[in-house]
């Protein structure tokens, strides 16, 4: 395991050198979140070296470590206190860093319940796109001095600063979790799913493949056991199952037509779009693996309120994420020039003209 | 920048051609009740006051005022604490009063449409029927509208574990300064680009006017116990916050009174407090009845074996609401024995908590001005209330002060000068404080990126780098922070 080490000075001036001769550079740790995103050729700037958990409280509930730290490392320094991210993000490798994870906004199949990746960030230490370290937020939970900067980083696919150091709230581990597996079709797995939502019931995840509804719950021993009661089902530990709907490693994934991410509002019935659909944030995200044509995907996911990513395979060349209005680009890039002047960091990673 | 020489004749007719002569004030004596927001020690009537009705009418204004380059203020219920609504002498103040309609209930996606002028409690009551709730609820939630709710990012009793406003909502509609409207978030859980809507959320009305809002409904929880523990050391409680929550309980709410906000308010409210005790918690276990029976044992336990004197579970919802009206009336109850209060709001690491309470005690005592604690303890949030009398002459100026002392304290300990009250134009020389000059360069970009003629709400929220020049001494720089002798982390 590489040693603990501040890297933040020698990526400063690599950052001022690329900013003085208007160079871009692709940011990575792992290497893991390769796939994310658009295709760019730029110089690569390695902030893998720049690791180490820096403080963690239990107590507190709040953990501060360096970009390019492992999230397994966080995971377990966590798991021995009986915390977790309650976010639940992917790794999709064992490389996966908390950089990667955060300026990509990861999130797993606890996010509706529980919260996003954004939920949880505190405060962040950044490099500008000039090289210049600067802080936002804390390491308290409630803190309204400035803008929000910290969670403007989340998603932000490092178009608009490098991250060094990110402090996050974590969460208690439950006590128990448990899953019930129902066999149903995708519209009653959509309605089920949102109903029992709107229900105070300690659900975690709620998910449907091939024709089954998995529904996890989470709490204390009497809390979980009642709720099993109450929704039925078959019950099983199904641990397993959520790590590879996390990771991407259930069947349905195993694919090489292109992966769609749409974010749709929750008890959206099914769309009447060619190919398979996995439902997983209690109908909230949809995985669609369809080679039908972005011109059919879009607009049928916008007309429903909700927009669609390219998350795997396909054209990385091409509009990856879903377009922006021109009023919403202009502002977007005001906002990169704003952080980043010479345009130095991932450009084009997210849109073209970011 | 505007500049000081506006028509407010030339203004007012303009808006007259699509406002009623009702929804633009301009003679003195209705522009009186604007004068100031929930921060009464600042006063200031605006050039003009509009109230308009629809979005139309909110982007005309706009754009008449970019057009002019007139300075716009806006202002919801006017019960923000750092006087963020405060007007400008020559600028408009933009009154979202009349968009107060609750648009939609999503009873299958569990959101609610709603205007910003909505009261933050009208919206738990209209979904009441549903079973559902919106979850922040700061302390001012009957009275608060929305869109201040959503520019503050308020809190509220129960954000450890439903989070603040920016956890809670989905979507903005807003208008920019040129009157353009945009969509920020969505009707899905996340949008594409940049988290605009973590960014527009406690802005502070810097950037955009909020003419929408779409927020998270939740389900209620199926019952609701409240736990009082007391304990005879400060220290002693605020380790057993710790404690709970090591043991990896997260309460619905988790509050400490001191000694003095216990025995003021219980003569307030006669909530049945131990009124000797140096602090008490109040736990509050919500969830499904198997979850809080659960929860129930295991905190009471983990308080006996934290040294507390007593441990008192509200035996029945008038208890329970009883215990809490204490709590809940902390400022009126203070209201009534002080001529005036002050109500700051710290957020420390709470391990800090034994040591920032000393020093406020220490403080209080050199300005001979009373401190009252009354503290978020789960999230670090502190409301230390200082009591004065404004009509003793400099005491406002000594209370401003020590204000300021108190919350130069919560940065050096590792916190922040503001955990739900916004900066406003009362924090504003704390800023120069928590922030170096970088940072608050880089915020006057982001500000510059939505409205780079300076007119939304200008002068708040974000010093200029001049200003805190000028307060030189408050600059926080390496060795020469203020308290340089306790403990850092």
């Amino acid at each position: 395991m590489a040693a603990d080490r501040d890297a933040s000075t020698e990526l400063g001036e690599r950052v001022q050198r690329a900013a003085g001769q208007g160079t871009p550079l692709d940011i990575v740790a792992g290497g893991s979140k390769g796939f994310l995103g658009r295709i760019t050729q730029s110089e690569t700037l390695d902030v893998s070296a720049h690791r180490g958990i820096l403080s963690y409280e239990p107590s507190e509930l709040v953990l501060t470590a360096r970009a390019g730290t492992p999230l397994a490392e966080i995971e377990d320094a966590l798991a021995v206190s009986g915390q977790m991210l309650a976010f639940e993000p992917p790794h999709f490798g064992p490389s996966a860093t908390l950089g990667g994870t955060v300026a990509g906004a990861l999130s797993g199949p606890r996010r509706p319940y529980a919260g996003a990746a954004r939920d949880f960030v505190l405060g962040v230490k950044i490099l500008s796109g000039e090289g210049r370290p600067l802080s936002f937020g804390g390491q308290v939970m409630k803190n309204v001095a400035g803008y929000d900067v910290s969670r403007l980083m989340v998603g932000a696919m490092g178009t608009l600063g490098v991250l060094l150091e990110i402090s996050l709230k974590v969460l208690p581990r439950p006590a128990r979790d448990a899953t019930v597996t129902f066999a149903m079709d995708a519209p009653a797995a959509i309605e089920a799913m949102n109903a029992w939502a709107g229900k105070p019931l300690p659900l975690s995840g709620a998910y449907h493949d091939e024709d089954r509804l998995h529904v996890r719950l989470s709490g204390t021993a009497g809390g979980v056991d009642r709720a099993i009661e109450r929704l039925g089902g078959e019950a099983g530990d199904g641990s397993e199952r959520w790590r590879a709907l996390r990771e991407h490693t259930l069947a349905f994934f195993d694919t090489e037509l292109p992966l769609w991410r749409l974010s749709l509002p929750a008890a959206t019935p099914p769309l009447a779009l060619p190919g398979q659909t996995l439902i997983d944030w209690g109908g909230a995200l949809r995985w669609l693996k369809s080679d039908a044509d972005v011109s059919r995907i879009r607009p049928a996911v916008a007309e429903v309120g909700g927009h669609a990513t390219l998350y795997r395979n396909g054209d990385r060349h091409g509009d990856v994420f879903h377009p922006l209005t021109s009023a919403m680009l202009a502002l977007h890039r005001r906002l990169k020039a704003s952080f980043d002047p010479k345009g130095v960091l991932n450009r084009g990673r997210m849109y073209p003209a970011l | 920048m505007a500049s000081g020489r506006v028509d407010r004749k030339a203004l007012v007719a303009e808006f007259r051609a699509f406002l009623d002569a009702d929804s633009v004030l301009h003679e003195a004596e209705d522009l009186a009740p604007f004068e100031c927001d929930g921060l009464t020690a600042y006063r200031q009537t605006p050039l003009v006051a509009v109230l308009p009705e629809t979005i139309d009418q909110v982007q005309q204004v706009l754009r008449v005022c970019s057009a002019r380059k007139v300075p716009v203020v806006a202002r919801g219920a006017g019960t923000g604490l750092s006087g963020g609504a405060l007007p400008l002498a020559d600028g408009v103040l933009l009154v979202l009063a009349k968009f107060n309609r609750i648009l939609a209930i999503d009873t299958a996606n569990r959101t609610a449409r709603v205007q910003p002028g909505v009261r933050n409690l009208a919206i738990s009551e209209a979904a009441a029927a549903y079973g559902l709730y919106y979850a922040p609820d700061p302390s001012s939630q009957i009275a608060c509208s929305i869109g201040g709710n959503v520019a503050e990012n308020a809190g509220g009793l129960h954000c450890l574990k439903y989070g603040l406003t920016v956890h809670n909502i989905l979507e903005l509609e807003v208008v920019m300064v040129d009157g353009e409207r945009l969509t920020i978030g969505a009707q899905s859980l996340d949008a594409a680009g940049y988290d605009l809507l973590a960014l527009l959320t406690g802005s502070e009305g810097l950037l955009a006017v909020i003419v929408e809002i779409t927020v998270k409904l939740l389900p209620k929880p199926e019952c609701a116990r409240l736990l009082l523990a007391a304990f005879d050391d400060v220290a002693l409680a605020g380790a057993a916050v710790g404690k709970i929550v090591s043991a990896g309980i997260i309460p619905g709410g988790l509050e400490m009174m001191d000694n003095a906000a216990i025995r003021i308010t219980d003569d307030f409210v006669h909530a049945g407090y131990p009124t000797d005790a140096a602090a008490i918690l109040l736990c509050e276990l919500d969830g499904t009845e198997q979850e809080v029976d659960d929860q129930l044992a295991l905190v009471s336990s983990l308080m006996s074996e934290c040294g507390c004197t007593e441990v008192r579970v509200a035996a029945d919802e008038a208890e329970r609401q009883r215990f809490w009206a204490g709590r809940k009336n902390a400022f009126p109850a203070v209201g009534k024995i002080s001529p005036d209060y002050y109500c700051m709001d710290g957020t420390i690491p709470r391990h800090q908590l034994p040591t920032v309470l000393t020093r406020t005690a220490e403080l209080s005592q050199e300005y001979g001005l009373p401190v009252v604690n009354v503290f978020h303890a789960g999230d670090g949030n502190l409301h230390p209330l200082i009591l004065y009398d404004a009509s003793t002459e400099g005491e406002v100026e000594r209370v401003e002060e020590l204000g300021g002392k108190i919350l130069e304290l919560c940065v050096a300990v590792g916190g922040t000068i503001t955990g739900e009250h916004g900066v406003g134009v009362e924090k504003i020389d704390q800023m120069c404080v928590q922030f170096a000059a970088a940072e608050l360069q880089h915020f006057h970009a982001v500000k510059n990126a939505f409205d780079a003629g300076n007119l939304l709400n200008p002068g708040k929220a974000v010093p200029t780098l001049t200003r805190c020049a000028e307060l030189g001494g408050m600059h926080v720089h390496g060795g020469e922070l203020p308290f340089p002798d306790i403990e850092r982390f």
